[in-house]
């Protein structure tokens, strides 16, 4: 019999079943936000072996606390390598020793193609988002591409407002409802989250997607998988929250 | 013997910051000078091309406080807390007045690369297949000469000036970086002008005593600036930690005009140094971002005579 389970919300599934994406991974580009707690969740549990990268020009990070951004002094002390951030990007991403770029997104299509740039006309937009940053060169360099995002009819569109990068090297897509992997340059959901029903999953996205085998959902948090957002990456709740 | 290029802000932006340049206050999160920023703003400079990686609250100020006609950048946002409202309330919709030119992280780094060593474009692995290069036409598709590989070039990047922000530097304006580099150096060889500022002013035998730390030559600086906490409420690896409750704060701030206009009242236009501005936020805020210490190893380097 397994332990009673504590209840956990939606932001913490996703975290945890993009952390478990991770496992025998070697070497991670980290993005803001989501894809950060993630992976150092990864690095905690599944990955210990994981060589976490930011664009920042850090290889092999050891952050001592979740980083406050991409560019956090802790991502510094005790890493392996400081880099100029045209060594990062030139040797360590476009010399093709990423095994794994983590990205988050505003919208996606059903081809993991990823708007980060605005949301309307790009000349007049309803919303100016970041922009690229890094991701355009990390989708079209590192071997393979994460995305971690909350779905919505907003955010899973038919067709994306701008293409800030493109989908060709996305494996795996994890949302707060479930786990997508790509088939043939489609998604294909692979798993629902516990209490998600294929219903729920349909209402948050604009496409009706392909679906795999999805009779066993994917395996809820554990507790020490929460101890560990809870009590170190994530004290404050600032991504799960 | 070269002479002290040692001299006060004001006196750095009156001679060196000019209507109209191209400037960069470069610093990828760690090391962003908004001591320089914010005197730009109170010398009320205009029509500037501003250009960052990251335009972080720095430019967010200074598009807010109107010294900028154009912004230059790869990506737009209050790092680990969410937008940038003064630029996009110039930005979005039909308010759209602010010029942007947009690349990626390791477009803008190449900029400044080409504009370093002078080359008419620098080629990368990006773009392909994206929205970028419709967006901004700059950004073009190139053939290798060497077979049919085909890569994306951008333009040099070359500031009229580049400030950046340092632990150290002698007088001469040798400087010396530590932690995150972010492309500083190319953004200074880039540039026709360069400000550095410094936490601490040393001998040159300090530089001297650790060469492979020093990330430009005086042969490159015109002007050293001795502003200890001059990236607050960014950071110093081993000085001070970014004042997070800062980025958190500017996100209630900049939401408003009239808060962020009150807000540069304060504590730019209001205060008429940076030692009045660290006055004003008190020991007290700033002994808590001390880190404890961590130092370095240090290496041999061998005496050759």
């Amino acid at each position: 019999m397994s332990e009673p389970r504590s209840a956990f919300s939606a932001s913490e599934m996703m975290i945890v079943a993009a952390a478990r994406e991770l496992a025998d991974q070697r070497v991670c580009f980290v993005g803001v936000g989501l894809p950060n707690i993630a992976v150092n969740l990864a690095r905690r549990t599944v990955a210990p072996q994981l060589e976490l990268v930011y664009e920042a020009g850090v290889f092999g990070a050891r952050p001592a606390r979740l980083p406050l951004s991409i560019g956090d002094p802790t991502i510094v002390t005790g890493a392996t390598a400081v880099t100029s951030m045209f060594e990062l990007f030139g040797y360590y991403l476009q010399g093709g020793l990423i095994n794994v770029g983590f990205l988050g997104a505003a919208q996606i299509d059903r081809h993991g193609n990823i708007n980060t740039t605005v949301i309307g006309d790009y000349a007049s937009p309803r919303t100016r988002l970041p922009g690229s940053g890094g991701a355009c060169e990390i989708a079209q360099n590192a071997k393979s591409v994460f995305v971690i995002m909350r779905q919505s009819p907003r955010s899973f569109v038919e067709e994306i407002d701008f293409r800030t990068s493109v989908g060709d090297r996305i494996s795996v897509v994890v949302t707060d409802k479930g786990i997508y992997h790509m088939d043939d340059g489609e998604m294909r959901l692979d798993s629902l989250h516990p209490g998600v029903s294929l219903a729920d999953l349909r209402a948050s996205m604009a496409w009706t997607p392909r679906v795999g085998d999805v009779s066993m959902e994917t395996p809820p948090p554990t507790d020490e998988e929460l101890r560990l957002i809870r009590e170190e990456l994530d004290p404050q709740g600032v991504y799960t929250g | 013997m070269s002479s002290s290029k040692v001299t006060s802000m004001r006196d750095a932006v009156a001679e060196l910051v000019r209507d109209g340049d191209t400037v960069a206050i470069e610093g990828f999160t760690h090391l962003i000078c908004f001591a320089a920023g914010h005197e730009i703003i109170r010398q009320r400079r205009r029509d500037l091309t501003l250009c960052r990686l990251t335009p972080d609250l720095v430019y967010d100020q200074m598009i807010a406080a109107g010294v900028a006609r154009k912004l230059v950048f790869s990506w737009l946002g209050n790092p680990g807390v969410g937008s940038l409202h003064a630029v996009r309330r110039v930005t979005e919709g039909d308010r759209a007045t602010l010029e942007l030119e947009e690349y990626s992280h390791f477009g803008m780094v190449a900029r400044y690369t080409a504009g370093a060593m002078k080359l008419p474009f620098f080629p990368l692995r990006s773009y392909a297949e994206t929205d970028l290069p419709t967006a901004n036409p700059l950004i073009r598709p190139i053939q290798s000469p060497y077979g049919g590989d085909q890569v994306y070039a951008v333009p040099p990047l070359a500031p009229d000036v580049t400030i950046i922000h340092a632990q150290r530097a002698d007088a001469a304006g040798n400087t010396q970086v530590w932690g995150l580099l972010g492309c500083q150096k190319e953004a200074a060889f880039a540039a026709d002008r360069v400000i550095v500022v410094v936490e601490e002013l040393v001998d040159e035998a300090v530089i001297r005593a650790d060469p492979n730390r020093t990330i430009l030559p005086g042969l490159v600086v015109d002007a050293v600036v001795v502003e200890p906490w001059g990236a607050h409420p960014s950071y110093a690896q081993g000085h001070y930690d970014r004042d997070n409750a800062f980025y958190l704060d500017w996100d209630a701030i900049s939401r408003d005009a009239g808060s962020l206009d009150a807000w540069l009242d304060e504590w730019v236009h209001g205060v008429a140094s940076r030692s009045e501005y660290l006055a004003k936020l008190g020991d007290d805020r700033l002994r808590a971002l001390r880190p404890t210490p961590a130092p370095s190893g240090s290496v041999d380097y061998g005496e050759y005579r």
